[in-house]
């Protein structure tokens, strides 16, 4: 009988001095947590971002040992795009390992929530191409980054490119067809400020989640026949709206969907029927840039790669790529800012808000054609604030404008108009930014 | 005449909807009717079927995937049957119900682990471009989907050849007894399992129908477990215990949530499709407790 005791003993020293151990190794890394969605009814839109950011960061540590020198520690936590699950998320893994360098919620709902728990635990919150549209104002929202573009500079540019290639859109009629959650609601209230200014009827149809019921919806559209129909879905309700507007006869070319609703997996369950069907792109689809001949290298050549070899370079891998760039790029700045390895979410906060794109580092990067430029500074969180329109030619997405610049001087206002309005609801004090 | 279209429109396409909502309440019904419990999984069951047979299609002939995926799902009720069911033999309906739930979770998360969680196109060659009938009498015509319609035919058929099977055979007779009474049906020399065997297997089979029917329309992907939750009001309007219940359920909750969405929806800020349905339900369970076409349960205490 002794025996089996010592050896539960030594099991238990062994099992102390290794959590004694943890700190010390600990301090040699950075921690960045990722949350994501490989099943449930968002998974198909949820996988590929994923892949990017695993794959980004797996070859940066294979090709580079780690960022600054340091080596990331990487964790995944399933929210299946459920806000509850996603703050479950944030508190179990914020405080891992050296502490979250940032989360990325890839969610506008757990962006909402974690809004105000972000400031309290001193943690950034990256959200490249979504969040709070006026927390871009980065006085109020000082833990916030809607890197790229929110979805008020999405609506902007959408009303930009559809009055110019229809001559303006005064008497026309455009119809947004959303995703009923925070994230669909986000554009309203920049749709309807343009209804007004440019002179077009203006609806807004809202669908609830996951989205495969719409085809009350769509008959409303077969009765209205708007000139254009705008689709702020998510996951499965692309494509089912896409689908619904062919049951219905809508032409696919007069639709055009967030950049959130302009991926492979939104097109590609309609087959055919999705062809001329357009988007918004923040940034190109396809895997000939450097940074993917790297990753193909450094990750699928020796066997590591999160998904499937052929899918490196879809619009949704490459924005999750971007993403996490974008973070080792705060990471970096944070680094140089306080001359040392491992940085603190609370440091790498600082390092978003000087974080500085330049045409130059963007090919350093291996990035060129792949992102513009970006700057991002105390007052302006979401650094730029520019898109292109893509359009599915059936096999693949083809460029059919050059890129739109939101317009600032119109979004600036109201912008800093509704951050002051949370500010005074939530008692915060705007930082001074001089 | 000219206002009258667009209604009739509406009518047409929710009817439709509701047959395919109808599809998925069936397999509900058949199990209930047949064993006396609720089975939460008929969901997942559709999810299952359709993700099974789409990514064996991508290796065999349409056919043989078919034909495969249908020994698939009676493989599935032969492990619910064994594993599942035989241990709970004369339980209380809530504990099937329970361990139905247990059912879903777990096929929920094998499909996706065996088959993936990406959108699946099923393309059952049935043309997407729609239809315009009597556009001479409505401007614009009135417009029906001919998948919609497609679904409605099979949806016709298998209830045709549910109620011969039930009524007109001696393991439909050999059902309806185990769905009275479990342990009754046993002393009487009904093979209890085997029974059970054979109703898991075809609301298997009738998922797989529903499966495909749903899964051409919107790709086969993880909201299809989720269109389950629409033949719960569909279940409470027609009865739990009714065939002919789930069609007309499924026709008045289509019909009922379009022309609501449609109609009133913009009078309180649209998107009451989704809940309609169950307000429906309520209303019809205040005055029928038992649905439309139910059986009244009488219990002696």
């Amino acid at each position: 009988m002794r025996a089996p005791r010592s050896a539960a003993l030594l099991a238990t020293t062994a099992a102390l001095a290794l959590l004694a151990a943890q700190p010390a190794a600990a301090a040699d890394t950075i921690f960045y947590p990722s949350l994501v969605y490989r099943s449930g009814a968002y998974a198909p839109n949820g996988i590929p971002f994923a892949n990017g950011v695993a794959d980004y960061v797996a070859m940066i540590n294979a090709r580079d040992g780690g960022v600054g020198g340091v080596k990331i520690e990487f964790e995944e936590c399933e929210t299946g795009y459920a806000t509850d699950r996603g703050v479950e998320c944030y508190e179990r893994l914020k405080t891992k390992g050296a502490g979250a360098v940032a989360f990325s919620p890839l969610s506008t709902g757990i962006t909402f929530a974690l809004t105000e728990k972000a400031p309290v635990d001193k943690i950034p919150l990256q959200t490249t191409g979504y969040g709070r549209s006026e927390s871009a104002d980065g006085r109020v929202f000082q833990w916030n980054f809607p890197l790229l573009g929110t979805y008020w500079s999405a609506a902007d540019i959408l009303i930009q490119h559809t009055a110019k290639i229809s001559g303006g859109l005064k008497g026309k009629k455009i119809t947004l067809v959303y995703h009923d959650s925070p994230y669909g609601k986000e554009p309203i209230p920049v749709l309807q400020d343009h209804a007004a200014k440019h002179g077009y009827t203006f609806e807004a149809i809202p669908v609830t989640h996951p989205g495969v019921e719409q085809k009350a919806a769509w008959l409303k559209i077969r009765q209205t026949r708007p000139d254009f129909v705008f689709l702020w879905g998510w996951g499965v309700m692309n494509s089912t709206a896409i689908k619904e507007a062919v049951a219905v006869g809508y032409p696919r070319e007069k639709m055009y969907g967030v950049w959130w609703a302009a991926a492979e997996p939104d097109v590609r369950p309609a087959g055919d029927d999705a062809k001329g069907y357009n988007g918004l792109a923040l940034h190109p689809a396809g895997a000939d840039y450097p940074v993917h001949k790297d990753i193909l290298k450094y990750v699928y050549d020796a066997g590591k790669g999160a998904g499937k070899r052929e899918e490196v370079g879809e619009v949704l891998y490459n924005r999750g790529v971007i993403d996490a760039m974008l973070k080792l790029e705060a990471v970096r700045t944070a680094q140089k800012i306080y001359n040392k390895k491992v940085v603190t979410g609370s440091e790498v906060r600082d390092g978003f808000e000087r974080l500085e794109l330049t045409a130059e580092r963007i090919k350093e990067l291996g990035f060129e054609g792949l992102v513009t430029p970006l700057k991002v500074s105390c007052l302006d969180h979401e650094g730029a604030r520019k898109a292109r329109i893509h359009q599915w030619d059936g096999q693949k997405w083809v460029f059919v404008s050059d890129w739109i610049e939101a317009d600032t001087n119109y979004l600036r206002p109201k912008m800093e108009a509704a951050a002051a309005a949370y500010a005074k609801e939530k008692g915060i004090t705007p930082a001074s930014c001089s | 005449m000219a206002e009258l279209g667009p209604v009739l429109e509406v009518l047409l396409g929710g009817l439709m909807s509701g047959v395919l909502y109808s599809l998925v309440a069936l397999g509900f019904v058949l199990i209930f009717k047949a064993s006396g419990v609720f089975n939460f999984a008929q969901g997942a069951m559709v999810l299952f079927a359709a993700l099974s047979l789409v990514r064996l299609a991508e290796w065999l002939p349409f056919p043989l995937a078919l034909l495969v995926t249908v020994l698939i799902m009676i493989a599935v009720a032969w492990t619910v049957e064994r594993l599942v069911l035989r241990p709970l033999v004369g339980q209380h309906g809530l504990i099937l119900f329970m361990a139905t739930i247990g059912v879903t979770f777990f096929l929920d998360g094998f499909g996706q682990t065996i088959w993936g969680s990406n959108v699946y196109q099923l393309d059952l060659g049935i043309p997407s471009t729609p239809w315009f009938l009597f556009e001479s009498l409505f401007p614009g015509g009135i417009l029906v989907s001919p998948v919609d319609v497609f679904a409605t035919v099979i949806a016709g058929s298998l209830v045709l050849a549910l109620s011969i099977f039930f009524h007109g055979t001696r393991i439909g007779r050999a059902l309806r007894a185990v769905a009275d009474d479990h342990q009754a049906a046993q002393s009487v020399g009904i093979p209890l399992n085997q029974i059970w065997l054979i109703v898991w297997s075809t609301a298997g089979i009738v998922a797989l129908v529903a499966g495909m029917a749903w899964g051409s329309k919107l790709g086969v992907q993880f909201s299809l477990s989720l269109v389950a939750l629409k033949a719960l009001p569909v279940l409470i309007l027609g009865g739990l215990t009714s065939i002919p219940g789930a069609i007309v359920g499924g026709l008045v909750v289509g019909a009922g949530e379009k022309l609501a969405e449609l109609y009133i929806g913009p009078l309180i800020g649209g998107g009451i499709e989704y809940w309609f349905a169950y307000v429906l339900a309520l209303a019809v369970l205040l005055v029928r407790p038992q649905g439309l076409f139910g059986e009244k349960i009488i219990e002696r205490v």
